[in-house]
């Protein structure tokens, strides 16, 4: 059988695997979990931390697929939004490798309100638009299988895509994050705190700019 | 950028103290009279070496008349902060202001030997961007690198109060002030923080006409210096407190935060109670229902003394003050190191208890009237001044100069920069180093000093020891 980058399953994968991707980028929270545990003093604040940082991300994930959800919607337009979304995506990647400077705003918030945080920091890195090409395609093979139905009715099965890839997602992240969270604060200490922490900027961008291509590619295959 | 975090950043204060030792340190070369231009030394610290216990570099600045004072890192520790997520930054320069010109240097130190000016930010683009005058402490934080400044706008600095500016950490342009709502904040000098818990400690000294030519014996005595400290709400740049520790507490100048960041307390030094000449360090922490409070644990008598042996100014005390100029937290929180720069002294406390510091040890060196020698038989100008830790706690390092036309009024017989060592006993005391005695080049005096790799007074620590 080959293995087709556009299948559905393949897909999925893709979700899971941009979900543990970004669990284990400090960027998106993990040593804030570990900061919790270990100023609060007790192991229950380091799940607690995780659950709001994942809240946090859940709705940037959201507030990013939802609105492309219904413009999938304008199905003789499919093939430019996501070409569009291929670039939009594309721009956030090479807009972030322009500008390598950190935004300043993160670190305005107080230390105490992580889902603020988590949401901040995802929106301001594009996280939320890395998933934007991936949902798309899923959605576009989601309307091939279902056939030509009316607008609305595909339009709900993609918002109802919309929150399971996030959901999805954003679980893979948790457990991603989560993990290294406790392996450091359990076990390895915080000395691999900055053992562990890798500069994942230039990566992270050239990610966006991939999975922006690929957006575009499938566009253009045809699905 | 790096591709990992800088290997002289700690998460915690504990692994600061296990890491390597220093092989340098920089130390302010101070010309008091302007007569030639200011400096970073470089001395060499390992004990390995050929050159150890001189100085094998020095940074001169083309100007003249700067005025070296205090200074710090372009990053620290502080980048391992958890809300930044980006811990990338090179600890490589030292921001050196000029308290008398306005003027900042920023200087790259990546090679000791080869320290070089890497940048320079003019006075007039300070004053414009901030409103501000004669920058003072230096703190890598949330958002860039924060200094403290003495002066506000104007010619003599007091036209509107002086405050904290923020500068880019990477490109040093001068992002602008700091406060949103400063309070009763009116005058500044030295800041530190607690980054997770989100509170900041600012201090006074006095306003530019009170120290720039000299001490003003009449607005000490009517307690018109600072006596005040300030906590704010660090992200919301808001003054939320204020606690007076009565106006004859005169000069509430360094702070010291306990630097395990799951600790809500730390240190203030008082140069001179003015009813009893007394120096006094306070203590400060957050009580149960999260106000702060403050408390007098450590007062230092002042010494009576044969009028003939004093200085013009203290002639009619018939005693010489402690003058505590400056104190210094050891990372473990347990040892608060504090400078009697008038007696001749330095103390060493053990605060453990923090309400309830024990004299642990203490060196004599110096003096305005004792005049103690340097072990090694040398005289030392003026008294114990600025004192920095190494990071393992195990040597203290400090010179002697406090400010140039205040060593002018206390020590009008001293002259010369030197920069001691004292090691650390086991179970604490101190003895200096009779081998390092480090006599500045001729016409320079030596104020603080900061340790390669970090020290005891720059690093913020954003998780709690384990």
């Amino acid at each position: 059988m080959n293995f087709d980058l556009s299948s559905a399953t393949a897909l999925w994968w893709a979700v899971i695997f941009s979900g543990m991707y970004h669990g284990i980028n400090p960027g998106m929270g993990w040593p804030l979990a570990v900061s919790a545990g270990l100023m609060e003093r007790k192991h229950s604040a380091l799940p607690k931390a995780l659950g709001m940082l994942a809240f946090g991300h859940l709705i940037a994930m959201l507030a990013i697929l939802l609105p492309f959800s219904l413009v999938t919607a304008l199905l003789t337009w499919e093939n430019e939004i996501r070409i569009g979304a291929g670039l939009l995506v594309i721009g956030m990647g090479v807009y972030l490798l322009i500008n390598r400077r950190h935004p300043k705003f993160l670190a305005r918030v107080h230390p105490a309100r992580l889902a603020l945080w988590s949401f901040l920091a995802a929106m301001a890195h594009g996280a939320g638009l890395m998933l934007v090409p991936i949902y798309l395609q899923i959605c576009a093979i989601g309307a091939e299988e279902v056939g030509h139905q009316a607008a609305s009715t595909l339009m709900q099965g993609n918002i109802g895509n919309a929150f399971i890839v996030a959901l999805v997602h954003t679980a893979a992240m948790t457990i991603a994050g989560g993990i290294l969270a406790t392996l450091i604060y359990f076990w390895l200490g915080l000395k691999f705190l900055s053992k562990t922490w890798f500069n994942l900027d230039i990566v992270w961008a050239v990610s966006l700019i991939l999975v922006g291509c690929f957006g575009i590619y499938s566009a253009y295959a045809g699905h | 950028m790096n591709i990992k975090p800088d290997p002289t950043f700690h998460a915690t204060a504990q692994l600061a103290m296990q890491a390597p030792v220093e092989n340098y340190g920089f130390t302010v070369m101070l010309s008091p009279d302007g007569s030639q231009s200011d400096g970073i030394a470089v001395v060499d610290l390992n004990p390995e070496s050929k050159t150890y216990g001189t100085i094998v570099h020095q940074v001169i600045v083309p100007n003249k008349g700067d005025e070296f004072h205090h200074f710090g890192w372009n990053a620290c520790s502080s980048s391992l902060s958890p809300l930044t997520g980006h811990a990338f930054l090179e600890r490589r320069y030292l921001i050196v202001p000029g308290i008398r010109s306005s003027r900042i240097y920023i200087i790259d130190v990546k090679e000791p030997l080869k320290a070089k000016i890497h940048k320079t930010i003019e006075p007039e683009e300070i004053f414009a961007k901030t409103g501000y005058s004669r920058p003072h402490t230096i703190h890598c934080g949330p958002e860039g690198i924060y200094v403290s400044t003495l002066g506000g706008g104007g010619e003599d600095g007091t036209d509107g109060p002086p405050g904290i500016f923020i500068m880019d950490c990477q490109t040093f342009e001068i992002i602008g002030q700091y406060e949103m709502d400063r309070g009763k904040q009116d005058k500044h000098y030295d800041f530190w923080w607690n980054l997770p818990q989100d509170y900041m400690v600012s201090s006074e000294w006095g306003l530019p006409p009170q120290f720039e030519n000299g001490v003003v014996p009449d607005d000490l005595l009517s307690n018109k210096y600072g006596h005040s400290i300030h906590f704010w709400d660090l992200r919301k740049r808001k003054n939320i407190q204020t606690i007076d520790f009565g106006e004859n507490y005169q000069m509430a100048l360094e702070i010291r935060p306990a630097h395990d960041p799951s600790k809500s307390y730390g240190f203030c030094g008082v140069v001179v109670d003015t009813t009893n000449l007394q120096g006094a360090i306070f203590t400060w922490w957050r009580d149960d229902d999260g106000v702060w409070q403050s408390k007098k644990t450590i007062t230092i008598d002042p010494v009576p003394a044969d009028p003939d042996d004093l200085p013009e100014l203290l002639k009619g005390f018939g005693a010489v003050p402690p003058l505590v100029t400056d104190i210094d937290l050891s990372l473990d929180d347990k040892y608060l190191y504090v400078a009697c720069w008038g007696l001749g002294e330095m103390h060493q406390y053990d605060v453990s208890d923090p309400m309830n510091p024990v004299l642990a040890g203490k060196v004599e060196l110096g003096g305005i009237v004792a005049h103690h020698k340097h072990p090694n038989g040398k005289d030392f100008a003026y008294g114990p001044q600025m004192v920095e830790i190494s990071r393992d706690g195990k040597r203290v390092y400090w010179t002697n100069s406090l400010y140039s036309t205040w060593d002018d009024q206390f020590y009008p017989n001293d002259e010369g920069g030197q920069m001691v060592m004292a090691r650390v006993g086991d179970n604490g005391g101190f003895e200096l180093d009779k081998d390092f005695y480090i006599d500045f080049p001729k016409g320079y005096r030596s104020h603080q000093i900061r340790l390669e790799g970090g020290d005891c007074s720059t690093d913020s620590f954003c998780y709690p020891n384990v």
